[in-house]
């Protein structure tokens, strides 16, 4: 009842996307039935045409050319108007398509990034183009050939029963048989299919983990029993692959003879009514090419139907993504962040990722214009979660941030997140040019404020000597830079706009030395005079630190600077120790 | 192609018996409009009722005979298919597991799981297509204006010039349209690219507020898309009413002739009928064919890529008279490496160069340096697992490359960078270093891997279950049940890849406690980016770009090695620890 209702729900929202286009929809329905009215009464034409040569001498050919004109004529009429519905067809479901892409996407900027982090990446992704890939494919199916199937249907029956009633009763009630074989195949080998897919599964899960970790099985010598699970599996693949493929392709062959079946009897009644006078042989090839063409579209039917329900399902997942809750909006009199100082304050802050974690409580920090904080713990502590607050990528639970006496759920958020300049440890650089994502936060600077931008983050020397300089492409996982050299473009990009206050993750691993050198001489330069937030790894940047913040496991442990947290010897003083010191 | 139609061999029988029994049904069908030819002219023109029923029994018996031959068909093309990809995908499968490190890295994994799953199943089913219906289709084209032909010869030439119009359009339509669909593709994957950046960059695209521009560029995109299907489509349209008009207009030519010909008496009404049917039924084949050609030129390109493997030859092969060698008494050489040098296969510079060291059995080893200094790939050459391209690397005093691979890797044990776990418990895990290790031996073995405290914790033990990959536990666990399970084959050589990184600084420095005071005189290889890792060894080696510039204990490096100053300075500020 309630997947009932969630597809009319669906439906509904999918009209909603159609509804711009509903004169063009309504051209397609028009040129639709004009083709399926066309082609059915071309047989009868053909039909009235065979009646007219009926031995030698016996030819009426002023009756034949009548005919066979008018024949020209039905078939361009019908090419046309096919050709026509094509276009319309096509244009609404690629136009529809494109209106969910886009406001899905878009949708995605609203999304609070709660749900980014809580959803796999490639869920939504697949919500974004795969599944409204299927959708399309399931429209225009539906469009191009449900409708035209029933009309068809339809036709094909009314035009059966005005020849001969009782040939056309020998249609009606023997072609059912066909869907029954059918239906009776697709039951039996369903579950011939799901012990298939389950096998492949294993048989890729098998692969997935033996040759993904090709170079551990060789480390430990573990081909021999990697081939032999797979020889086991794969046997059994192949018997149940054999039962579902074979048992699978009987279908055709047994819809087929119960076709061949109805086309005998139809030839038979329909010959034995030819000889009482009841029917012409013209008619009878009609009748014959109508129970040929009958079938057809009933097969084509189910095999839409089955296309459009799923085409359903993936419009829904996509518009669930689409429903999920927004970020709460800026408030309407949100203020503006301007001429930022960069006193920062945390007054009871209260935040959790989960409901039944509580990961901070209570904290309070108050950072003066200018000071730097340093944030330290393990890896994998949790360090991310206050530059998640700062940016107010997430809301705090309970308490509030202030910047220079803001609350900042009072000014919007593209003016609080300006006055932050971000490096990330993960480097995140867009697909294009080198100076297209050092332009990206400040695209109308000029190019000598670009190349200062660059020579600052020291990243200007290496960028020379990339193959076009400045205009070569990176990648998509950007594999033509070293991470350093990321790292340093990253810097660049902030160095360009270098807002009041910073917040900056130092990365040790997977850089060299001397890159290391030069990206800390670049914090250290960006630093001056600014508020800073340093995700911190290094001895000298913890030491100089004004304040440092300890995590574990997601919590504040310890707060203070350098000599006090030695002195307090708590966790600090032992992460300190067994870092710095030999055993 | 020729390799992998080896693996149809053995279904010989099949593969030919397959595509003849669907020729036989073809052949049946092709005579069910003589019937109804027959039903006319001798049936109804007489009012023959007998013979009206002996048409429709022979209608019924020609459905039989192709029920029969088609369902035979049938059975013998999946037969075949399904055979012929099971024995494909498990040589596969051994010869990609029979690769070395180096082609390993030049293909890729996820190509060669790819090759593995994905398009070996679209070859079978190609294969299955091609028994089935490659040689139907043409076999009615052909058969039907051949039958044309013997009905009557000036009717027929309307097949002659109709058939090849219709082809014409078919294929032209195909041949227009599948590159065009290739640019469809293109775009497509452009909007994946667009969102996917979108999705991983959101902190940083937030940050610097540049939504609406991401939109804006989303919108190009799409609207580009559209327009490339909305051309496509402008063509693919014209396939449908095209081949309607052709194939109708020849049957009005058919309708004219037939009657010119019916009037001065040379064919009969029913032959007339005869001739359309047969028209009506090469449409139905061609479009069939087209279609046909679709899947099976992709399962070609499918079939090619895994040709593509299966002709890589695995580089490294164990000596035909490799020899088992006693191991070095602690205080001997238990490993050197000669004046090695290594280039990975195609590239330009040596990743090593001239490596020169010597380490007695029983001495801790550090290597340090910057990322693609070369570090993973020395160690790497030890177990053989690339061969050095000059040097030589001796283990136990004897060339590498004279020893048996299974002895030399048996005795190693190795915690890569990179944690690969298996879908399994935590003790089959183990295992893999050692399959008959017991439950105290695992134990220990976790113990001195910093790892038996988690374990314990985990309700079930050992027996917990670890998920592929060992998604369930955190990358510092992962790290330290990779350690135990090399430890757990109590190896002569223990080599730890960088493999602390995920670990917190004091459990870092416990497990290197932990090993040292391991018994039975293990040669341990330690490699890191940290100083703190490697100042305890009894040498380290320090990489610079693949060249040896530094070797001697810590204090000696701190002295007089330019570039262990440097990263030293840079892990512990300028005024030192």
């Amino acid at each position: 009842m309630e997947q009932a209702y969630n597809t009319r729900d669906t439906l509904k929202k999918i009209w909603a996307f159609l509804r711009p286009y509903k004169l063009l929809a309504a051209a397609s329905v028009v040129c639709a039935a004009l083709t399926v009215v066309l082609t059915l009464y071309l047989p009868i034409l053909t039909g009235e045409a065979v009646n007219c040569i009926v031995g030698p001498g016996a030819v009426d050919f002023a009756g034949l050319v009548r005919l066979l004109v008018q024949m020209g004529v039905v078939i361009a009429l019908t090419a046309l108007f096919q050709w026509l519905m094509n276009l319309a067809n096509n244009r609404i479901t690629f136009c529809v398509v494109r209106d969910i892409r886009e406001r899905a996407f878009d949708r995605l900027a609203e999304l609070p990034l709660r749900y980014l982090d809580g959803h796999a990446h490639g869920d939504i992704l697949s919500r974004i183009i795969a599944d409204v890939d299927q959708f399309s494919d399931g429209l225009l199916m539906g469009f191009t050939q449900f409708f035209t199937g029933v009309l068809t249907i339809l036709g094909t029956l009314v035009i059966m029963l005005n020849i001969h009633a009782g040939i056309a009763l020998v249609v009606i009630v023997l072609t059912p048989i066909s869907f029954l074989v059918a239906a009776f195949i697709a039951k039996q080998t369903y579950s011939m299919f799901k012990l298939q897919s389950e096998t492949r599964g294993e048989l890729t899960a098998h692969i997935d983990e033996m040759i993904g970790g090709a170079k551990v099985v060789q480390a430990f010598g573990r081909e021999r029993a990697a081939q032999e699970r797979f020889d086991e599996i794969n046997g059994r693949l192949r018997d149940c692959s054999l039962r579902a493929t074979f048992f699978s392709s009987i279908t055709n062959p047994a819809t087929r003879f119960v076709n061949s079946m109805v086309y005998a009897a139809v030839a038979v009644v329909g010959a034995l009514a030819a000889l009482g006078g009841g029917i012409t042989v013209g008619a009878l090839t009609s009748l014959l090419s109508y129970a040929n063409q009958y079938t057809k579209p009933f097969n084509e039917i189910s095999g839409v139907v089955t296309e459009l329900q799923n085409a359903v399902a993936c419009a829904a997942r996509a518009f669930e993504l689409m429903e999920a809750e927004p970020q709460t909006p800026d408030a309407p009199d949100a203020a503006v962040l301007e001429q930022v100082h960069g006193a920062v304050t945390l007054q009871n802050v209260d935040f959790s990722y989960r409901p039944d974690q509580e990961l901070i409580r209570d904290l309070n920090l108050s950072v003066r214009p200018g000071q730097r904080v340093a944030i330290v713990g393990p890896t994998g502590c949790g360090k991310s979660t206050v530059i998640n607050l700062l940016m107010r990528f997430y809301d705090v639970d309970g308490g509030s941030i202030s910047v220079d006496g803001h609350d900042i759920r009072s000014v919007t958020r593209d003016s609080l997140r300006a006055s932050y300049g971000m490096v990330l440890q993960e480097t995140w650089l867009k697909t294009g040019t080198v100076r297209e994502n050092i332009l990206f936060g400040h695209p109308e600077a000029t190019e000598e404020e670009m190349v200062a931008a660059a020579k600052a983050a020291h990243a200007h020397s290496f960028i020379r000597r990339l193959p076009q300089g400045y205009d070569t492409r990176i990648s998509e996982d950007g594999g033509n830079l070293s991470q350093g050299q990321k790292q340093l473009l990253c810097i660049a990009r902030v160095m360009l706009s270098l807002p009041p206050m910073l917040i900056l993750d130092e990365a040790t691993s997977s850089i060299d030395t001397r890159t290391e050198i030069r990206i800390q001489q670049a914090f250290a330069r960006m630093m001056q005079g600014r508020t800073s937030f340093i995700v911190a790894h290094r001895l000298a940047t913890i030491r100089e630190a004004d304040q440092i913040l300890v995590m574990r496991d997601g919590k504040i442990i310890e707060q203070g600077n350098h000599d006090e947290l030695l002195a307090r010897g708590g966790f600090y003083a032992e992460l300190y120790h067994s870092q710095f010191e030999r055993f | 192609m020729k390799k992998l139609l080896r693996y149809l061999r053995p279904y010989r029988r099949e593969s030919v018996l397959g595509p003849l029994f669907k020729l036989l049904e073809a052949s049946f069908e092709l005579f069910v409009p003589l019937v109804i030819a027959d039903l006319v002219d001798v049936g109804i023109a007489n009012a023959d009722v007998p013979a009206i029923w002996r048409m429709c029994l022979l209608l019924i018996a020609l459905g039989v005979i192709g029920l029969v031959c088609s369902i035979t068909a049938q059975y013998f093309a999946a037969r075949a298919a399904v055979g012929f990809a099971t024995e494909l995908r498990r040589d596969l499968f051994a010869h990609i597991q029979s690769l070395s490190y180096a082609e390993l890295d030049t293909v890729g994994t996820p190509t060669l799981i790819n090759r593995l799953t994905s398009d070996v199943n679209q070859v079978q089913s190609g294969v299955n297509l091609v028994l089935r219906l490659f040689l139907r289709s043409p076999f009615i084209v052909f058969g039907a204006m051949v039958m044309a032909f013997t009905i009557d010869f000036d009717a027929a030439l309307v097949f002659v010039v109709a058939i090849p119009l219709l082809c014409a359009v078919v294929f032209g339509v195909m041949i227009a349209s599948i590159p065009l669909y290739r640019r469809v593709q293109e775009g497509l994957d452009q909007l994946t690219r667009l969102t996917r950046e979108h999705l991983t960059g959101a902190r940083v695209i937030r940050a610097f507020n540049r939504q609406a521009d991401e939109q804006r560029s989303f919108a190009a995109a799409s609207d580009a898309l559209v327009r490339g299907q909305l051309f496509v489509g402008k063509i693919s349209a014209l396939m449908n009413p095209a081949t309607y008009v052709i194939v109708n207009l020849a049957i009005v030519a058919l309708l004219w002739t037939g009657a010119l010909r019916v009037d001065s008496g040379a064919l009969s009404q029913g032959d007339v009928i005869a001739l359309v049917n047969y028209m009506s039924q090469i449409l139905v084949e061609l479009i069939k064919l087209a279609n046909l050609i679709l899947s099976v030129t992709r399962a070609l390109a499918c079939a090619r890529r895994i040709e593509g493997v299966l002709d890589l030859a695995p580089s490294l092969r164990e000596a035909p008279d490799a020899q088992r060698a006693p191991h070095a008494a602690a205080g001997e050489e238990k490993v050197a490496f000669d004046h090695v040098s290594f280039a990975y296969p195609g590239a330009q510079a040596n990743a090593l160069d001239d490596i020169h060291l010597t380490v007695r059995r029983g001495e801790t080893v550090g290597i340090i340096g910057g990322t693609g200094s070369g570090k993973s790939t020395l160690v790497n050459l030890i177990a053989r697992f690339y061969d050095a391209t000059e040097g030589t690397v001796r283990v136990d005093g004897h060339d590498v490359r004279t020893l048996p691979l299974e002895a030399l890797r048996s005795q190693t044990g190795i915690v890569p960078q990179k944690t690969e776990l298996f879908k399994g418990t935590i003790a089959e895990n183990l295992r893999w270093g050692n399959p008959d290790a017991d439950e105290r031996a695992m134990e220990a073995a976790l113990e001195t891997a910093q790892a038996l405290d988690f374990v314990r914790a985990r309700g079930k033990g050992l027996e917990s279950w670890v998920t592929q990959g060992g998604k369930n536990l955190s990358g510092g666990q992962r790290q330290r049940l990779a350690i135990a399970r090399a430890l757990v084959r109590r190896p002569e050589i223990l080599i730890l890849d960088d493999s602390a990184s995920a670990l917190d600084y004091a459990t870092d420095a416990n497990l290197r406690r932990a090993i040292r005071s391991l018994e039975g005189g293990m040669t341990v290889f330690i490699v890191s980016q940290r100083t703190a890792s490697v100042w305890n060894a009894d040498q380290i080696l320090v990489l610079d770009d693949g060249r040896q510039v530094g070797l001697g204990t810590h204090e000696e490096l701190l002295a007089t090695c330019p570039v262990y100053q440097e990263i030293y300075r840079s892990q512990f500020g300028k005024e030192g620890a």
